[in-house]
């Protein structure tokens, strides 16, 4: 059995953020990164089957991005993905997601990979399309936002999660592609003999003009912080202090403290 | 121009979001079609063409015929936009038919800024103006961000849809969400943890705020993920939807997903380290400081 297994790296959301000098995408220097959440359940995905066949799949894991995504392709191999291919694109931030998911589908339409992960979506950018747009390129079965996954003898019985904690059960044939929600395993942290055991690992660099043919369909016109709505009181300062004028706000402005 | 907009089925019912896509096509100022998998009772009462494909035939989740029927609707109405909602079910038939129709998509659409699609990125403390290239576009548009108002009214003029095509994907029925010990839709106080808690033992220190409220424990999505609250204590998208008198967000920065199940509390407490985190910007008051020291300060005080 192939695997493939699609993560992106993303700056730390907690992180401020800055539009950059061409006013169409933030500034990404001064950024921490690290692996997008949403991947981090693809790559364990990936990693348990193999575990759960004897070790028999094979898990290539694949991201697209500039020097700086090799640190997250490590950490995936250190999860225990088999080899790495990064598709080097110093301006992957800016393609669309179509552009992202064809190149994908460029890499992958002649591997024979039996079951691809990926993030139902990006913490960053969130559009979730490229999972389902490679599917779909590549004319494969797709279900999304997965909570629950388990396969045996080639089909797939998922949870998809669906609203208001209501979940939609499906069953589907490999090969597939599955796109992971939140909370669909509990990704391991790697240890420090598999961060070690990682450095020996295939890692294999493409250029992205390689895989890269398709149009963007859809161009970020402009970039811009949202306006603050303003008007909410800010306390900063001593605790005790704070914690006096906000009773006294509430005792004020709420029925619910007398 | 002219918008062909998919309705939502579930459990032998139309979703209510539906009417958003109308709200939304009306401030394009579209003209519109509208597209059902379900039954003639309980079609959209909207005015205009309804294409309606029966769901006994095709089921609620089944994404390669329901693409195939949305093409075929498209087939015959020539669209400019095909609209959804950004929903478990519109995300993932939305890329299905934009690339059948070779089409660019803009997902979860938050506003329309001078006719431009607007959409937030990086947990909303950026946005975005996004434009798809000529011709017809694929569209979502975020739950909750255009809202209908008033009681739905006319009658759709209503055109079977048929189509034949296979599919991959089986569906084998719903799982309902888990019954826990707590039902926030009717507490007058919400105090929830999130992630900035940083550990389960942690949960504790805003349960006993909670308590000094009078009010119920939320959480929000990371939380119950990590296993450090239950389920039933979720609050957003795919937990519960709230709108308690006092709700105060302890440590949760504000994710799209979790202020949708709270913005509309009547007064909303914040306490954040981070100043420029999104949930201050719908917070009554924004208490700048790390949770855990001040959360047992105001306990005290309340106490």
């Amino acid at each position: 059995m192939k695997i493939l297994v699609c993560i992106k790296q993303i700056p730390d959301m907690e992180s401020r953020f800055k539009v950059n000098g061409t006013g169409d995408w933030y500034d990404e220097a001064d950024l921490a990164y690290r692996m997008n959440e949403y991947d981090e359940y693809g790559v364990e995905q990936a990693v348990q089957l193999k575990e759960q066949l004897g070790n028999d799949p094979d898990v290539t894991v694949l991201s697209i991005g500039s020097d700086r995504v090799g640190e997250a392709l490590k950490k995936a191999l250190a999860m225990g993905c088999d080899r790495a291919v990064h598709v080097q694109d110093a301006d992957s931030g800016r393609k669309s997601p179509y552009q992202i998911a064809s190149v994908i589908a460029a890499f992958a339409k002649d591997k024979g990979f039996d079951l691809i992960f990926t993030g139902m979506q990006s913490q960053d950018r969130g559009s979730a399309q490229v999972g389902v747009t490679v599917a779909e390129l590549l004319g494969r079965t797709c279900a999304t936002t997965l909570v629950d996954f388990a396969c045996a003898d080639g089909v797939v019985t998922g949870k998809r999660e669906l609203e208001g904690g209501m979940k939609g059960v499906v069953k589907f044939a490999l090969p597939a592609l599955v796109t992971c929600q939140l909370g669909l395993n509990i990704p391991r942290y790697p240890t420090l003999p598999n961060i070690m055991k990682a450095k020996k690992k295939e890692f294999v660099v493409v250029p992205v003009a390689e895989l890269l043919a398709a149009e963007p369909m859809t161009v970020t016109e402009k970039l811009y912080a949202p306006t603050k709505k303003g008007g909410g009181i800010v306390l900063e300062g001593d605790m005790a202090d704070m914690a006096d004028r906000l009773v006294g706000i509430l005792k004020d402005k709420t029925a619910v403290l007398r | 121009m002219k918008a062909l907009l998919v309705c939502e089925f579930r459990e032998g019912k139309l979703l209510n979001s539906s009417y958003e896509l109308l709200a939304f096509a009306d401030r394009l100022g579209a003209e519109k079609a509208f597209l059902l998998v379900g039954n003639a009772a309980e079609a959209p009462k909207v005015d205009g063409k309804l294409y309606l494909a029966q769901v006994d035939s095709y089921g609620e989740y089944n994404p390669d015929q329901h693409k195939a029927l949305v093409m075929a609707a498209v087939a015959k109405e020539n669209p400019d936009y095909v609209i959804f909602l950004h929903s478990s079910y519109g995300w993932d038939l939305a890329p299905r038919v934009a690339v059948a129709l070779k089409a660019g998509q803009v997902s979860e659409i938050v506003n329309l800024v001078d006719g431009k699609f607007e959409v937030s990125l990086c947990n909303g403390k950026l946005r975005r103006t996004v434009a798809p290239q000529a011709g017809p576009a694929v569209l979502t548009i975020q739950a909750g961000a255009f809202n209908f108002a008033g009681e739905p009214q006319g009658t759709p003029q209503v055109e079977a849809i048929e189509v034949a095509s296979a599919s991959g994907i089986e569906f084998l029925g719903y799982e309902q969400a888990e019954k826990g010990d707590v039902d926030l839709t009717k507490a007058e106080i919400i105090v929830s943890a999130g992630r900035g808690v940083g550990k389960k033992e942690n949960v504790a220190i805003i349960a006993n705020l909670a308590k000094a409220f009078g009010g119920e424990l939320g959480a929000s999505r990371p939380v119950v993920d990590a296993g450090w609250v239950e389920h039933s204590h979720q609050v957003g998208t795919t937990g519960q939807t709230v709108s308690p008198k006092l709700y105060v967000a302890c440590g949760i920065s504000g994710a799209i997903q979790h202020l949708a199940g709270m913005k509309k509390s009547d007064f909303i407490v914040a306490i954040n380290k981070d100043k420029d985190a999104p949930i201050g910007e719908i917070a009554d008051v924004l208490v700048v400081a790390d949770v855990l020291q001040f959360a047992p300060v105001l306990a005290a005080r309340l106490g």
